[in-house]
C-alpha cells in the first residue's frame, strides 16, 4: 500500500514535470471539447451545416486523439487477428471514414447543449481509463458521453465513445461478424465502402 | 428519455428489410425474421405519416413553444419516474423525481419550464422495465413491438400492460382531449429525435441490427443508472481481441486493494502476492465450460453477486459475466456459447 503510494506520488511528480507528454486525460478531453464548441459557437456556418468546415475542423482538432486502428480491433472483434495486415488497414481505413462522417454529423446538431465534466475517478498510474461527460438539455434527463481512453507513447488517445450507454464501437461487433460469416472479411471491407460511398453520393446530392 | 428512445428506435429506419435476412441466428433474437419485418413495417409508418408531420411541426414551431411542449410532458412523466425510483430502493431519488414535479407544476407553470433542473434537480430516466430489471428479472428475447419499437419481453410486458397506469394523459376523462394530448407527444417526441434518427442511419451498415445492439446496450446501461459493471462477455472476451487483452491485464494489474470472497475469507491480499482464484471456482479455471454451471449456481445462492465485482485475477471476466448475466437476466451470455 505504502509502495503504491509512493509510486503514485513519483508519477504525479514526473508528470507534472514534462508537460510534454500531454495533458492528464480528462484535462485533454475537457480541452479539447471547450475548444471545438468555442468554434462551433462562433461559425454561422457550420451552425448551418456546412460539411467541409465541419470535417476540416474535426480532422484539425479531434482526429489526432482517436486510435482508429484500436476501434476497428474491437468492433471487429475474434476475427481481427485472422484477417491479414492488409485488409486490416482497409478496415481501419473504411471504419474511420464512417465513424468520423458519424461524429460530423452529431456535431452539426449541436445547439448550445451545457456540456458538464464529471471528475475523474482514477489512480494516477492508470494508462487506462474513462473520461466521463454530460449533456445537458431541457426535458430530458442529462445524456452521458463517456470517452474510454489509454495511454500511448504519444499521449492519450480515445479508443472508444458511448453515449447514453451506447458504445459507437462495440454496437457494431455483432453486425461486422454477421458480414464476415457472410462474405468474410472482404465482404465486410466492401460493404463499409459501399456504405461510405453511398453517403457520399447523398452528401453531394443535396449539399448543405 | 426512454420513450424518446424507443421513439428514436421505432421510428428510424433505412435499408432494415434489405439487410442480412439470413444470418444464422442472432444470439438474443430468436425470432428475427418477425422482428426485422415489424421494424420494416414501424419504418414504412414512420416515413409515410409520422416524421413529415414532426418535421413540418419542428419548421412551424418557435423552439421556445416545442421547448414548452417537451418540458409539459416531461412532468407529467416525473411522478412515475419517481414511484419507479422509489420501487427499486432509491428513495432519495424517487423523492427528488416527486419534488421536481411539484416545482415545476407550481412555480414553473404546469411544467412548461423547467425549474427544477436549474435548482439542481436532476431529471431521471426510470419505467417498470428498469425496475424489473433491477429486481432481477431478465430481458429475454428481443421483441420489436408494432408502433412502440424496439423491446424485450421484460420491457415489453412493462410497457404495454404497467406503464400506462402510471401515465396521467391516460387519466383524461375527455377521451377525445386525451387522444389529442397523447398525439401531440408523440409529434413532440419525434421532432426531438429528428437529427438522432437520422444519426443512427447514417451510421448504420444494417439499421435493424444496429438498432437492436443499441437497444441492448441502452437498456442495460439505464437498469445500472449509466454505470453498468464492465461489459463481460466469456464469449467475446475469450476469443475477441480486446478481451483477451482484458484478461492479460486482469492477470498483471491486481488492485491493492484485499479481495475475500462471499464468506469473508481472504482471497488475495497483495498485489505482489500469489494469486489464487476463489475456491469455489478452482476448477473453473482448469475447465471453464464445464464448471460454469457451478459457477452461475454460486453466484445465484451468493444473491446480490457483488463480491464478484472484486477483480479475481485469470477468470474474473467469466464470473462477472455469470454474476451479471444471473443479475440482469441478459441471457445474453449463455446463448452465446
Amino acid at each position: 500500500m505504502m509502495m503504491k503510494f509512493v509510486f503514485a506520488l513519483c508519477f504525479s511528480l514526473f508528470a507534472a514535470a514534462v508537460p510534454a507528454q500531454g495533458l492528464a486525460p480528462d484535462v485533454q478531453v475537457k480541452t479539447i471539447t471547450n475548444e471545438v464548441i468555442g468554434i462551433i459557437k462562433q461559425d454561422k456556418e457550420i451552425q448551418a451545416g456546412n460539411r467541409k468546415k465541419i470535417d476540416d475542423l474535426v480532422d484539425a482538432k479531434v482526429l489526432p486523439y482517436f486510435n482508429f486502428s484500436r476501434m476497428t480491433a474491437l468492433a471487429v472483434g475474434r476475427n481481427w487477428p485472422k484477417a491479414t495486415a492488409e485488409q486490416q488497414k482497409a478496415l481501419t481505413g473504411e471504419f474511420r471514414a464512417l465513424l468520423v462522417r458519424t461524429y460530423s454529423s452529431a456535431l452539426s446538431a449541436y445547439k448550445n447543449q451545457v456540456i458538464e465534466f464529471k471528475p475523474l475517478r482514477a489512480a494516477a498510474a492508470d494508462t487506462d481509463v474513462t473520461v466521463r461527460t454530460q449533456v445537458k438539455q431541457p426535458g430530458t434527463e442529462p445524456i452521458s458521453i463517456d470517452y474510454s481512453m489509454e495511454q500511448t507513447p504519444t499521449g492519450w488517445k480515445v479508443y472508444d465513445v458511448a453515449i447514453g450507454g451506447v458504445s459507437l464501437v462495440t454496437n457494431y461487433r455483432e453486425t461486422f461478424n454477421a458480414e464476415i460469416r457472410e462474405g468474410g472479411v472482404d465482404g465486410l471491407i466492401k460493404s463499409l465502402v459501399g456504405k461510405n460511398r453511398s453517403l457520399d453520393t447523398q452528401a453531394s446530392a443535396k449539399p448543405k | 428519455m426512454l420513450r424518446r428512445f424507443l421513439g428514436l428506435l421505432l421510428l428510424t429506419a433505412l435499408v432494415g428489410l434489405g439487410g442480412c435476412a439470413t444470418t444464422g441466428g442472432t444470439p438474443g433474437d430468436p425470432i428475427e425474421g418477425y422482428n426485422r419485418a415489424m421494424f420494416g413495417f414501424n419504418d414504412t409508418l414512420d416515413k409515410a405519416l409520422i416524421k413529415p408531420v414532426a418535421s413540418g411541426y419542428k419548421a412551424v414551431m418557435p423552439e421556445f413553444a416545442r421547448t414548452g411542449v417537451t418540458n409539459f410532458f416531461a412532468n407529467l412523466g416525473d411522478i412515475w419516474i419517481g414511484v419507479n425510483n422509489i420501487l427499486q430502493g432509491k428513495v432519495g431519488a424517487g423523492v427528488s423525481d416527486l419534488g421536481r414535479f411539484t416545482i415545476n407544476s407550481t412555480i414553473g407553470i404546469l411544467g412548461l419550464f423547467d425549474v427544477a433542473s436549474s435548482a439542481g434537480l436532476e431529471k431521471h430516466n426510470e419505467d417498470f422495465g428498469q425496475t424489473l430489471g433491477r429486481w432481477g428479472v431478465g430481458g429475454g428475447a428481443y421483441v420489436v413491438l408494432p408502433f412502440f419499437g424496439p423491446s424485450n419481453v421484460r420491457d415489453g410486458f412493462s410497457r404495454l400492460v404497467i406503464d400506462w397506469h402510471g401515465d396521467p394523459l391516460w387519466y383524461v376523462a375527455n377521451i377525445p382531449t386525451r387522444n389529442e394530448l397523447i398525439g401531440v407527444r408523440v409529434v413532440d417526441d419525434r421532432a426531438n429525435l429528428l437529427d438522432l434518427s437520422r444519426l443512427a442511419e447514417e451510421a448504420a451498415l444494417d439499421h435493424y441490427a444496429y438498432v437492436r445492439d443499441a437497444f441492448v446496450q441502452r437498456r442495460r446501461s439505464l437498469i445500472y443508472d449509466g454505470d453498468p459493471p464492465p461489459e463481460s462477455n466469456p464469449a467475446k472476451s475469450s476469443d475477441s481481441g480486446a478481451g483477451t487483452e482484458a484478461v492479460a491485464r486482469a492477470g498483471t494489474e491486481l488492485p491493492p486493494a484485499q479481495i475475500t470472497n462471499q464468506w469473508g475469507e481472504r482471497v488475495i491480499t497483495a498485489a505482489d502476492e500469489e494469486l489464487t482464484p476463489a475456491k469455489e471456482f478452482a476448477r473453473a479455471q482448469s475447465q471453464p465450460a464445464a464448471a460454469r454451471q457451478e459457477a452461475a449456481a454460486a453466484a445465484v445462492s451468493n444473491g446480490s453477486g457483488s463480491v464478484y465485482e472484486p477483480k479475481i485475477p485469470h477468470n474474473h471476466e467469466a464470473l462477472l459475466a455469470i454474476s451479471a448475466g444471473v443479475r440482469t437476466g441478459f441471457a445474453q451470455a449463455s446463448l452465446k456459447q
